[in-house]
């Protein structure tokens, strides 16, 4: 009981001292609540086109202009913000977990388990990330439940490498000795001892990480293999804009950009005081 | 020592140095005054905090940054070190005084051939041609006595030994024939034998060059072996100096009455290691020693019997197929060597209440005997019975679970790294009790561990704290009580003290005695510190290459040893040719 | 000693390339449907046709059986035939190729010619207001999807500003080619001596390489600032201070040396992300590279071309990190031990 609690002030302490944590904090906590009521909190439809108002720049009436076919982008770009942070973070929850376990078990018995684990992570690393990703989504399918999978797929590799070398790192040091004198056995050293204390670094991948999954959802979106239209996402918006950006309508691509580059960047923020959180040893 | 007028080389008057960190301002050194003349060497002494790092580097304005230093004076030869400019320092460094320090692999450049790194230094300071300066180089490496110096000259740190490294860091340190040397610890971490040589070394070039050197370090017989004057320092001030006879024979200060009680060379009695107003704790009780002592030669409960143990560490056959293939050209090699016998055939036994020592250097195998001994790795052949009971092919997963794991407990070298960083001291210590005991998280937990607290020596308001929190000396009895917690019937110390200043390390070796007697505790006592074998232990062990090459009563093999390779350890442990009388009887 | 460390490192590079070649033909095998109908030679193939391709990918027998005919196809360069373009696959790739290279070779200069001194400057100026503007930065740079940085890039310089030229194309298309010796319009224009053409194509590149070269700064920036840092504090350092080397043989020849061998490493990483997001770059500059072959082709519905930019993608990257290896070992002799 009191664990939890010290956690809670520690985490709170953090935050109050570092104002770039403060910062990014606060910027997740205002796409959270984006995503979680943003078709509450918008004036319009997002699908309600007004084909007597296309192309409008920014006025009091629309915020973020309207699009091509009259439809309020202020109210997309809001909307779209559950799409985006929802496929990051499911694709990266199951990458960080399976990850971790295979990574773990890798790194801490060795031998043939980990033999094969590394010559499957080196066939997935052997391609550059993205188009990895466009392969598989295209292998799959588009539908959100395949951007997810390939996501998962694509991110796995960096959770396993990265668990299991802090494992080898971790299991040749003392205080695990330690603890196999005190009697404890394969598992609990493996839970109890071992993933605590390499936490901190795994956090800072996990926040890196969700920033890369909302890039990589949205860039999917944008070369058409990702979430279809009429669907408001980020980059579905950017590239239905890219077309009319020439006639000089920047709107349609500044404000779902600017929007997807703030979420990355709060979460790329995020990654220090999550290892700092995580750490004993900034108490 | 001849009297004749020799120059003053280094003048130190009021030194103060403020570190700025992100605590607050910490004062490293306060109003520190010291000279050295030439020709002599002057031992800077002092335990950890001390400042004497600190002051040698304010002397070379060597400092990391967020370091304030401010001196009524810092001068060498007439020239103020302390406002000098950048040109005048940099004229200084490495060509009229020198530095060598601490871990010698990791202070030459990795990646850059060692000749070069001593070229650097002669052109830096010397118009030299490339030529003239290799040769320079090839004489500074030979005076080190680094044999086949020039092809030596394109080797890299990593192909040299710890010694080695050292011997070429002098090398260069000495390559534009300073007038006086700053050694920061050189030999900490080295092998005795090793440290030897690099003192005896040190000390030739000091001597044959007219050279002054101020050697800083931790050990004081160490200093008391090889320097003229001493300067003790504690808490970033000088306590106390004077030439070293002086120091053992009359100390003033009651900081160097203390440090030089807790030094192990000078005394035959663990209690002696501490000023007489502590001792009262660990006095033995008068029935018990001469009782142990009519016990020394009589039948003890054997605890311990090794039988030719040996572990291997080596390639599979099926890897070295693959190895043979690749590299056909070490085929020839005989199968021997391309497996290691890091423990090759041992055999001893520890009774009952036996403290048992193993000493040997760096690779002689014995920390693999103590993690063979411990059960945490699994010997490749020979028998280990414990209590009578054969132990030797439990695999070490299924003896963490056996109802025998209590019976043997371990003490760890560095307190730092055997405790688990994310855990308060209290989890560290109950967690044999839970694993082993099957004790819950309860009243009756607590109780016991309070009980092991005071037993260790262990304050109970520091079990809330982590390890980070806790001092060098909390931690290692944070160690101690959780091995002795389930109050096993051997523990393995593995080096427990090495990592301690000399003045907390006496109190936690009469702590281990006094454990050891009240517990009926057997231990194997596993260092590289013949001076703490002498008086903790009552059977040595020596080790070298993996083979015990002579063993028996502690007396017997300090007083007449038999193999060569243990009057060589002997012979190389720091002697002091004073015996000091702070403390009597 | 050098020798045989490029040979074990080429050795070793041998089954990545098979895993590579493995995974390849797995990825496509996992599309649910006929295969036979994806590799065909049109949209809607005949009956005729559909058995023809079915037999020649040997679709009739063991998977195993059709690994090994690929593999054999690969060897002997057949990667099939775009239906789109009718051309074969490798072809297509190999004109393409260079377009792609030297886009991301440009970019990687300019990234490295920013980062590293930037890198630098923050690491030896550490905790200065230069420093945290240095992060920041790189920080926002690496958080915009390079679809957008290029978008904004191409209405802030073409549209607004009128300095840069139309983003279609790597050379304006009313001035004349020069003769393709490497594919590489820099070079090919340098030796031609075709001025204007060497113009036109630099003003191109121009535009799409620093949309790339901002989205990979940040990682090469961080690398080499903590890389200084950690180098500035090591031990060596001290002593080459202690020593009284001079300023530069400290911070160059002492320092930087050795704080480039990681940055090297991040250089492979960085290399690697850029040609996984030329797909990216290319579609939004209309640059007639390998990506945006790919990219239609995978629109269309024909696989083919699809495979080959997925194999050559791999080769690419097992070349590069064969290279930075082998430079690696190069730079530091540590890694030319044998274990």
């Amino acid at each position: 009981m009191s664990r939890s609690f010290s956690f809670v002030s520690h985490a709170c302490a953090l935050v109050v001292r570092n104002p770039i944590s403060l910062g990014s904090v606060a910027m997740i906590s205002l796409l959270a609540i984006l995503a979680l009521f943003g078709p509450h909190l918008v004036p319009y439809d997002p699908n309600l086109t007004d084909l007597s108002i296309p192309f409008s720049p920014p006025t009091a009436g629309h915020w973020f202009g309207t699009d091509q076919v009259g439809r309020d982008v202020f109210s997309r770009v809001i909307v779209a913000t559950r799409i985006d942070l929802m496929v990051a973070i499911c694709a990266v929850a199951l990458s960080f977990f399976a990850g971790i376990l295979i990574g773990a078990s890798s790194g801490y018995y060795g031998g043939s388990l980990d033999l094969w684990v590394s010559r499957a992570t080196d066939m997935v690393q052997v391609f550059p990330l993205f188009v990895l990703a466009m392969a598989l989504v295209a292998a799959l399918g588009t539908d959100m439940r395949n951007i997810v999978l390939a996501t998962a797929i694509v991110n796995l590799p960096f959770y396993v490498r990265l668990t299991r070398a802090e494992m080898i790192i971790l299991r040749a040091q003392m205080f695990v000795e330690a603890a196999r004198v005190a009697g404890n056995g394969d598992g609990r050293i493996m839970c109890r001892v071992l993933l605590p204390n390499a936490l901190p670094n795994l956090m800072i991948q996990l926040s890196v990480n969700l920033g890369w999954a909302i890039l990589n959802a949205a860039s999917l979106s944008f070369i058409g293999l990702g979430i279809r239209p009429p669907t408001p996402e980020w980059g579905i918006m950017v590239a239905e804009g890219a077309t009319h950006v020439v006639a000089g309508n920047w709107w349609l691509v500044i404000f779902p950009g600017l929007l997807l580059t703030l979420a990355v960047f709060s979460f790329n923020l995020l990654g220090d005081a999550l290892r700092d959180l995580f750490d004993i040893r900034t108490r | 020592m001849l009297m004749k007028s020799t120059q003053r080389l280094l003048t130190v008057k009021n030194l103060a140095v403020d570190f700025d960190t992100p605590r607050g301002l910490v004062n490293a050194v306060t109003d520190v005054s010291f000279h050295v003349d030439e020709g002599e060497m002057v031992a800077v002494v002092g335990e950890s905090g001390s400042g004497k790092s600190v002051t040698a580097y304010s002397a070379l304005g060597l400092l990391s940054t967020g370091g304030r230093v401010v001196a009524d004076t810092i001068n060498y030869l007439g020239q103020d070190l302390l406002r000098a400019g950048r040109n005048l320092l940099k004229a200084t460094r490495g060509n009229e005084i020198s530095m060598i320090f601490q871990s010698p692999q990791t202070a030459l450049n990795p990646i850059r051939p060692i000749g070069i790194q001593i070229t650097d230094v002669l052109r830096a300071h010397q118009q030299l041609s490339r030529a003239e300066a290799t040769k320079r180089a090839i004489a500074a490496l030979e005076a080190v006595d680094i044999q086949d110096a020039t092809r030596r000259l394109q080797s890299y740190p990593f192909e040299f030994s710890g010694g080695m490294c050292q011997r070429a860091l002098i090398a260069m340190a000495l390559a534009c024939e300073p007038r006086l040397l700053l050694a920061d610890e050189p030999t900490t971490g080295l092998d005795v034998t090793t440290q030897k040589t690099v003192m005896d070394l040190i000390a030739t070039l000091t001597r044959s060059r007219n050279m002054s050197t101020l050697f800083i370090t931790h050990d004081l017989g160490l200093a008391a072996q090889y320097c003229d004057r001493i300067i003790i320092m504690q808490n970033g001030r000088v306590v106390e100096e004077g030439e070293t006879a002086k120091i053992f024979n009359d100390p003033r200060d009651n900081y160097t009455k203390r440090l030089l009680a807790a030094t192990p060379h000078l005394h035959s009695r663990l209690v002696d290691l501490l000023p007489p107003a502590e001792r009262r704790p660990f006095l033995a009780p008068v029935a018990a020693t001469s009782a142990s002592a009519s016990s020394a030669c009589s039948e003890r409960e054997v605890v311990l019997k090794v039988d030719l143990l040996v572990r291997e560490y080596g390639l599979g056959p099926a890897r070295r197929r693959i190895f043979e293939k690749l590299w056909p050209a070490r085929r020839v090699e005989t199968p021997n060597t391309s497996m290691l016998r890091a423990v090759d055939g041992i055999s001893f036994q520890i009774g009952a209440g036996e403290c048992v020592g193993l000493v040997g250097e760096s690779g002689c195998g014995k920390t693999t005997t103590s993690r063979l001994i411990a059960k945490l790795i699994k010997p490749t052949a020979g028998s280990i019975q414990l209590l009578g009971e054969e132990i030797g092919a439990d695999d070490p997963r299924t003896f963490a679970r056996s109802h025998k794991r209590k019976l043997i407990q371990m003490v760890f070298q560095d307190p730092s790294s055997s405790l688990d960083p994310q855990r308060t001291a209290f989890e560290a210590i109950a967690d044999p009790l839970m694993r082993l005991e099957g004790v819950k998280r309860s009243t009756e937990l607590r109780d016991r561990i309070e009980i092991i607290c005071d037993l260790a020596g262990l304050s109970t308001d520091l079990m809330d704290r982590y390890p980070h929190q806790l001092s060098g000396g909390q931690k290692a009895r944070v160690g101690i009580a959780r091995a002795i917690a389930v109050k096993p019937a051997l523990v393995v110390l593995d080096e427990p003290t090495s990592a301690l200043d000399v003045s907390v390390q006496a109190v936690v070796l009469n702590q281990l005695s006094k454990l050891k007697r009240e517990l009926g505790l057997s231990y194997l006592f596993v260092t590289h510190d013949l001076n703490v074998v002498r008086l903790l232990c009552d059977r040595v062990l020596v080790m070298k290459s993996g083979k015990i090459v002579e063993q028996g009563s502690t007396e017997a093999l300090f007083g007449a040893p038999k193999h060569e390779y243990t009057r060589q350890l002997l012979a190389a442990s720091p002697t002091i040719r004073f015996r000091s009388a702070a403390y009597s009887g | 000693m050098l020798s045989s460390f490029i040979l074990r490192r080429l050795l070793a590079a041998a089954p990545t390339l098979l895993a590579l070649v493995v995974s390849t033909f797995l990825i496509i095998r996992v599309l649910p449907g006929d295969p036979a109908i994806f590799f065909a030679s049109s949209p809607v193939p005949t009956a005729e046709e559909i058995t023809y391709v079915r037999q020649k990918l040997g679709l009739d027998r063991s998977v195993p059986e059709q690994l090994v005919i690929y593999m054999s196809d690969v060897a002997s360069g057949d990667l099939g035939t775009s239906f789109t373009t009718g051309r074969p696959v490798l072809t297509e790739l190999l004109e393409r190729l260079p377009a792609s290279l030297e886009l991301a070779l440009v970019a990687l200069l300019l990234a490295v010619g920013v980062s590293i001194p930037l890198g630098v400057t923050a690491a030896i100026w550490s905790g200065s207001p230069l420093d945290h503007a240095a992060r920041a930065i790189s920080s926002i740079g690496v958080s915009m999807p390079t679809f957008v940085t290029g978008l904004i890039l191409i209405y802030v310089f073409f549209l607004q500003l009128g300095i840069a030229p139309e983003p279609v194309d790597r050379i304006d298309i009313f001035i004349a080619q020069p003769p393709r010796i490497s594919g590489f319009l820099l070079v090919d224009s340098l030796l031609a001596q075709n001025w204007e053409a060497l113009s036109s194509a630099a003003q191109r590149l121009a535009l799409p390489s620093i949309t790339m070269a901002i989205f990979v700064m940040s990682p090469l920036t961080r690398m080499t600032r903590s890389a200084m840092i950690g180098v500035l504090n090591a031990d060596f350092i001290r002593t080459a201070r202690a020593m009284g080397l001079s300023d530069w043989t400290i911070y160059v020849r002492y320092g930087l040396r050795n704080a480039l061998l990681p940055v090297l490493t991040t250089g492979g990483i960085v290399f690697s992300t850029m040609l996984g997001s030329n797909v990216l770059v290319e579609r939004v500059f209309g640059w007639p590279g390998i990506g945006g072959f790919a990219l239609n082709a995978l629109l269309a519905s024909d696989y083919a071309p699809v495979q080959g930019f997925v194999l050559v993608m791999g080769v690419l990257l097992i070349l590069i990190n064969l290279t930075i290896d082998i430079s690696y070992g190069i730079a530091d002799p540590r890694a030319r031990r044998s274990t």
